[in-house]
């Protein structure tokens, strides 16, 4: 385990970012722009949530591919709860919270009782979660949310998104636990090796049903900010999300086996995802192009980064 | 895999032992045939030809698609892009088929160019050892975006009739059963005793072992994906030819189907294991449940949770199994 392959990997990833967002600014003159960077930053904060503790999940050799479902979930529950219960808005916010957090339990619970490889447990919850949004909203969606909810997903602080201070405030708190606590340590144990890691006296399950109960924490608050900024409720809301977060991830570095990944190096990812999906597109290539191009740099980089760790070696 | 075989008693001889191997297969097919009678006797026009033949006939090119990714997983491998190329791969048919090239080029060219695109996502991960779920997230990416950047989404309509081959029939039954019972026949034996089968369930079930024991690994991971592009060309022909017009976007899910058809037939997820007649048998499992809500007169929009709740059920049954409880 080397701090020098970490560095590595993150630098060639930040110069990337550098590169790209130095061709964009050239290819047009409204992309550096604090108008748009501050809005990408706004678009970006659902995928960057959920990203966030993919990355604790993907460090300790798991996998959430839910977490797109969960989004779904908790949407529909808070609008069902607010508009067809009748229960006041920030109780059916605080409830999908916790269903949000009850849905990642459960993922952990089947992955850590049952010994469900997680790659399974959470594809059957893909689909049992997407298939419970689906059949409590009936194809239905709610609407005319009141305007202090919007805030949150529309609204600005000292200039900023609201919800950019909330992943700010994300990427902080991810970053010193990932990085500077005992839990962190933990975490890469488990995920270097699960055995020895259960040997040495740690706790592997309830840091992974934590982590996995994080990821469904984080699914639910990214599900209360999309709705707030389309002011809409529908079941199919955050469709394919997952793949975008295990991207931006992978692209920052965390290796898919493992043991090894920095929160730096997943926002690095992100930005790089959003910068390159805003400045193509003002650039003039169609909207979908850029997917193409976060796809062919997601496998560039690891090809990249697994020629210098054997050079490195 | 670490499934511990119970010792087996003197007498119990090798109908146990085909029960066991095929465990999961049996479990379907016995849910399958419960299905059936239930709803059967709730509304007899369920078990009627016009039903069953829609129920066999519209999920074939899951089935289809299914045979490959089983061969990808047992291999120790996965494949979340094969939903994009299918649907890439239709649109090729389809834009072939109404420029006025042969039906045969319009069938033949989604198949040759879904070989190639998976032997080089095999390529990048056998040589350049970047994760099969690393190369095919980054190939889902580029297949969805290069689909609707070339298509914008539009519709391609006027498909020739004789290009529509998922709409013939042969003696009555609709092309694709065909093509889904030869391919999971052929395919199940290939894998049981070829030697190139046997090497595939080797080089899954333990890597190492498999290169010490003088196998060909990369090879064989490189061909595994090339049939898994095979039969995504196949099930493209069949998906792209059921309607009159193919849609030319990546159907959604699609690869999340697949998967779960071949897992809840029984291919384990750690690899080594697993045959495609359980994926087949899954694939039209789907298909059932489908048209036995509409029978039932369940709200088709609780098909997915059931689906999920299915999924879970039969990994946790296979887990139960496998006796790898704590």
């Amino acid at each position: 385990m080397s701090a020098r392959t970490l560095l590595r990997h993150e630098t060639i990833l930040l110069a990337l970012v550098i590169v790209a967002f130095a061709v964009l600014a050239q290819r047009s003159d409204r992309f550096f722009t604090p108008e748009n960077l501050l809005n990408q930053g706004r678009l970006m904060t659902e995928v960057g949530l959920l990203s966030l503790t993919m990355t604790f999940v993907i460090v300790t050799g798991g996998i959430d591919l839910s977490v797109g479902s969960i989004v779904g979930m908790v949407a529909i529950c808070v609008g069902v709860l607010w508009h067809d219960v009748g229960l006041p808005l920030w109780l059916a916010m605080g409830l999908g919270l916790a269903i949000g957090i009850l849905a990642g339990l459960f993922n952990g619970f089947v992955i850590t009782r049952f010994r469900v490889p997680p790659l399974i447990a959470t594809l059957a919850t893909l689909a049992l979660y997407r298939g419970l949004a689906e059949g409590i909203s009936q194809a239905r969606s709610v609407r005319n949310y009141p305007d202090w909810f919007a805030a949150l997903g529309q609204g600005e602080g000292w200039g900023v998104p609201n919800q950019l201070w909330i992943l700010l405030v994300a990427v902080v708190i991810a970053a010193f636990a990932l990085g500077l606590t005992t839990f962190g340590r933990t975490a890469y144990a488990v995920g270097s090796n699960e055995v020895a890691a259960r040997f040495s006296g740690l706790r592997v399950d309830r840091v992974k049903l934590t982590i996995y109960a994080a990821s469904g924490f984080a699914a639910a608050l990214a599900a209360i900010i999309l709705v707030s900024r389309v002011s809409t409720t529908r079941s199919d809301m955050g469709t394919g999300y997952e793949l975008t977060a295990i991207t931006a991830v992978v692209l920052g570095g965390t290796s898919i086996f493992g043991g090894r990944g920095t929160i730096i190096g997943t926002v690095l990812g992100l930005t790089l995802m959003q910068a390159l999906g805003s400045g193509l597109s003002l650039a003039g290539i169609k909207g979908d192009g850029t997917i193409v191009v976060i796809g062919a740099i997601l496998i560039l980089t690891v090809l990249l980064a697994n020629i210098f760790r054997r050079d490195g070696g | 895999m670490t499934s511990v075989a119970a010792p087996s008693r003197p007498g119990t001889g090798r109908a146990v032992r085909a029960a066991k191997s095929h465990g999961q297969e049996i479990v379907i097919l016995i849910v399958l045939v419960v299905l059936f009678i239930a709803v059967g006797a709730h509304s007899p026009r369920f078990l009627s030809g016009n039903n069953l033949t829609s129920i066999f006939s519209g999920k074939a090119y899951i089935a289809v698609a299914a045979i490959g990714m089983s061969l990808v997983i047992i291999a120790g491998q996965i494949d979340v892009s094969v939903g994009a190329l299918i649907g890439v791969l239709a649109t090729i048919a389809g834009s072939l088929a109404t420029h006025g090239f042969p039906i045969w080029v319009a069938w033949t060219v989604p198949v040759v160019v879904g070989i190639m695109v998976d032997a080089f996502v095999g390529v990048l991960v056998a040589y350049a050892r970047i994760p099969s779920i690393v190369v095919t997230l980054g190939m889902l990416s580029i297949l969805r975006g290069g689909l609707i950047s070339v298509t914008s989404g539009a519709w391609i309509s006027n498909l020739p009739p004789a290009f529509l081959l998922a709409q013939s029939r042969w003696f009555g039954v609709p092309v694709p059963v065909y093509f889904m019972v030869v391919l999971t026949i052929v395919m199940a034996a290939w894998m049981n005793y070829s030697a190139t089968g046997r090497s595939i369930y080797a080089v899954g079930g333990n890597g190492e072992a498999a290169r010490a024991a003088g196998l060909r690994v990369e090879p064989t991971i490189v061909f595994v994906f090339a049939v898994n592009g095979l039969f995504a060309g196949i099930a493209a022909d069949l998906f792209g030819t059921q309607l009159q017009v193919i849609q030319s976007t990546v159907p959604p899910n699609l690869e999340l189907t697949v998967i779960t058809a071949a897992v809840i037939g029984g291919v384990s997820i750690l690899g080594g294991t697993g045959t495609v007649i359980g994926s087949t048998l899954a694939a039209i499992l789907f298909g059932t449940i489908e048209s036995a809500f509409v029978f039932v007169g369940i709200s088709a929009y609780w098909r997915g949770a059931v689906i999920g709740l299915l999924i879970l059920a039969t990994v946790l049954a296979d887990m139960a199994r496998r006796r790898r409880f704590l």
